[in-house]
């Protein structure tokens, strides 16, 4: 946990009157601690299960066969060729969901804020589309490129607007120009796709969200971005505890807040963009995911961070699990399971909690 | 045009005698028995009678409004003269007052006139429920979209073209049932002693979130062919406007406006929180109640009639808001200015890349997210 003394000094007035947030050090207690480890368990039992169960069956002994190498079966091949990959994607890609859901509702203030806000999804698709309709692009390997393309220019668009005048990028005008330069850029995909039959067809099923369709060879660049993505969070995590109690406060408490917004959007771009990029616009996860976690240990970015990185891949592989049993021997794109396993969730959280804590 | 028009508005404002001519009544009131109230800005006063109820009318959201409504008139008469057959503005008027050619009143009343008063009447009514949820909300990002109205019209609309392979009517009676149930089920999950307006957003995003899941699975397994007609539908259309969707529409539009009326005080009212309506002797949940669902049916009969159009309801109230240079959102002025924005989105989503047609809500999206873009740019360039 990177930390510099001047902050955690200045920080400690606040602790001692009773800010829950203060960037003091990372509070450890039995409670987080045995929270963390029932985490990191479940983490294991699903993508063991990711690995186990599907449209084939089969027996649990052949997943050590098949991943030390040994064995030629059918089902060593159904794992090493069709479920590792996908359970690895979905590892990567519901870190980077969750991680980047985290950073920017810590960053906007915004509980309702979630990657799609800043215009990642919508640039991404538009992108997919001209790629599609002026470049012939059909293939996944092909959309991964787009995509990343799409999602790294609105973010910078988005970026660029919401932080001009003096006050630079405040949390409300991230957000307003995050929906708005992303309408914008969906009518015009939602034009496109509705001018070609062929564009059509190829978007409505990327649209849908899938881990199915990652290529494999995405996985090398995918874990690259979540690894950076990952670690420029974590550098930021005790600036966000610091943002956390607005901008003034922040300021006088030594953190820098515009280092500390950039850094956010470029960890936010790199994780996002890659998530999008290999599996398509998956909702939800950026959004529910840090909630939980927030409710469980309270407002400390770091812990939100930490039980972000386990209870977020745990969400999404399980859900693409969900989606490859309900209705075999058709399967249910993940990002429409993970709709059916949030929405619920985020009802009953805003029911049971008044709405200043959420 | 628009000058012109702006300069007659005004001197009718300045000129007592014009000013006078305006009255309900004729007999003029001794300007010493008018008690003089600084409003801060120029009002008129209508008064029946010389003691009778009087009603305060500012100038500035009246003369932007009638400029607004002059402008409606040109842009409809714009769009009855465009198209594949060219019309000239008085061939138009004359096909409109019964003297034109065979030809021209074929074109005119049976093909052109029911779509721009199809996109007045909607856009007029899209305008006036995103007032009515933004008030409710008290957040001007609340519209009609957020309590899962459009998604579940929509899913309505799937079930019947897809699943039932229905018509236009069983599409309309589709989309009007899901939008309904879908309200009623956000406006029952987001009740906890009450509405609050947050607490409706989220599960309105939630909600939505799992309908919209739902059209994306019923788009995929679909032909492709009907997927594309649904999704043009679902992007929002008039392409397939004609008088047998345009009478009823305007049948319960008009039927709508006596509640509108009555609603219009308690709107107000719930503006400036639920306390400050309660001390006006406003019933408060009653009213949320109403004024929800007059907004719901609003929104109900726009979609069925032609799909789900984004960003009217969002963007209407606050451009009426800035145009009038009004504090609140007011009902009237949001409808003028939605039927003003759908009209010329209209005219671009058919003539913009002709022959080619294109769905209106493809260009209400594009030119309301600029909009706010622009409205950022504003305000960034203030603080």
């Amino acid at each position: 946990m990177p930390s510099t003394p001047t902050v955690s000094e200045t920080a400690s007035p606040a602790e001692k009157t009773g800010q829950a947030a203060a960037p003091g050090l990372m509070r450890v207690n039995s409670r987080r601690i045995a929270g963390a480890v029932a985490a990191l368990a479940l983490l294991a039992v699903v993508l063991t299960a990711s690995l186990l169960l599907g449209s084939r069956e089969v027996n649990p002994m052949s997943i050590i066969e098949a991943l030390t190498g040994q064995g030629s079966t059918p089902d060593h091949a159904a794992i090493i060729d069709f479920r590792a990959p996908r359970t690895l994607a979905g590892l990567l890609v519901g870190i980077a969901l969750g991680i980047s859901g985290a950073l920017i509702q810590a960053l906007t203030r915004n509980p309702l804020a979630d990657p799609g806000i800043l215009g990642v999804n919508s640039g991404a698709a538009f992108a997919v589309v001209m790629g599609v309709a002026f470049f012939g692009a059909r293939e996944m390997g092909e959309f991964v490129f787009y995509s990343f393309a799409g999602a790294l220019m609105a973010v910078s668009v988005v970026y660029f607007l919401g932080s001009r005048g003096r006050s630079g990028g405040t949390p409300i005008k991230l957000t307003l120009a995050g929906i708005a330069f992303g309408a914008v850029l969906s009518g015009i995909t939602q034009g496109f796709i509705l001018l070609d039959e062929s564009t059509f067809n190829a978007m409505r099923f990327w649209g849908a969200g899938s881990l199915a369709a990652t290529p494999g060879d995405a996985l090398g660049w995918l874990s690259g971005c979540v690894a950076a993505g990952v670690v420029i969070s974590l550098l930021v995590s005790r600036s966000l505890n610091a943002t956390s109690l607005g901008d003034d406060q922040a300021a006088a408490m030594g953190a820098s807040l515009g280092r500390t917004r950039v850094l956010v959007v470029i960890a936010v771009t790199l994780l996002c963009g890659a998530a999008t990029a290999a599996a398509g616009p998956i909702g939800f996860i950026g959004l529910m995911v840090p909630h939980v976690a927030r409710w469980i240990t309270g407002p400390d970015q770091r812990w939100i961070l930490l039980y972000t990185i386990l209870l977020a891949p745990s969400l999404l592989v399980g859900a693409d699990i969900v989606g490859r049993l309900v209705i075999r021997p058709d399967e249910l794109q993940v990002g429409i399971v993970t709709a059916f396993i949030g929405a619920p969730v985020l009802i009953w959280l805003v029911r049971r909690k008044s709405a200043s804590t959420l | 045009m628009k000058r012109e028009n702006t300069l007659m508005l005004t001197d009718l404002a300045e000129d007592p005698a014009t000013q006078e001519g305006r009255r309900d009544s004729p007999a003029p009131v001794p300007p010493a028995e008018i008690p003089k109230i600084d409003f801060g800005e120029r009002v008129w006063r209508l008064r029946v009678g010389a003691h009778g109820p009087s009603i305060v009318i500012r100038a500035r959201p009246a003369l932007t409004g009638a400029a607004a409504v002059l402008a409606i008139a040109a842009l409809a008469v714009a769009g009855m003269s465009m198209g594949s057959f060219v019309l000239s503005p008085s061939e138009v008027l004359q096909a409109l007052l019964g003297q034109g050619t065979a030809k021209t009143e074929l074109v005119v009343i049976s093909w052109r006139l029911p779509r721009v008063l199809m996109a007045i009447v909607i856009g007029g009514a899209l305008g006036i429920s995103g007032a009515i949820f933004q008030s409710l909300t008290r957040n001007p990002l609340g519209s009609p979209d957020i309590i899962g109205f459009n998604v579940g019209a929509y899913t309505g609309a799937l079930v019947s073209m897809l699943l039932l392979g229905g018509g236009f009517v069983s599409t309309t009676i589709g989309s009007f049932a899901g939008g309904l149930v879908t309200a009623a089920v956000v406006y029952l999950l987001a009740f906890k002693r009450g509405i609050q307006g947050f607490r409706l957003i989220i599960v309105g995003i939630g909600i939505s979130a799992m309908l919209g899941s739902i059209n994306t699975w019923l788009i995929i397994k679909a032909d492709l062919h009907l997927a594309m007609m649904a999704a043009i539908w679902g992007s929002g259309t008039l392409n397939t406007a004609g008088w047998e969707r345009a009478v009823p529409l305007l049948l319960i539009a008009v039927l709508m406006v006596p509640a509108l009326m009555l609603l219009s005080r308690p709107l107000q009212g719930l503006e400036m929180g639920d306390d400050a309506a309660a001390a006006q002797g406003i019933s408060t949940e009653p009213a949320k109640l109403w004024l929800l669902v007059i907004g719901v049916c609003l929104t109900a009969i726009c979609t069925a009639a032609a799909g789900p159009i984004a960003f009217v309801a969002l963007a209407a109230p606050q451009i009426a808001r800035r145009m009038t240079g009004s504090g609140r959102v007011s009902m009237l002025s949001a409808g003028v200015f939605g039927a003003l924005l759908l009209l010329a989105s209209d005219l671009i989503a058919q003539h913009a890349l002709a022959p080619v047609q294109m769905p209106v809500g493809v260009v209400t999206v594009s030119l309301g997210g600029m909009y706010l873009v622009w409205l950022l740019f504003r305000e960034a360039k203030r603080s």
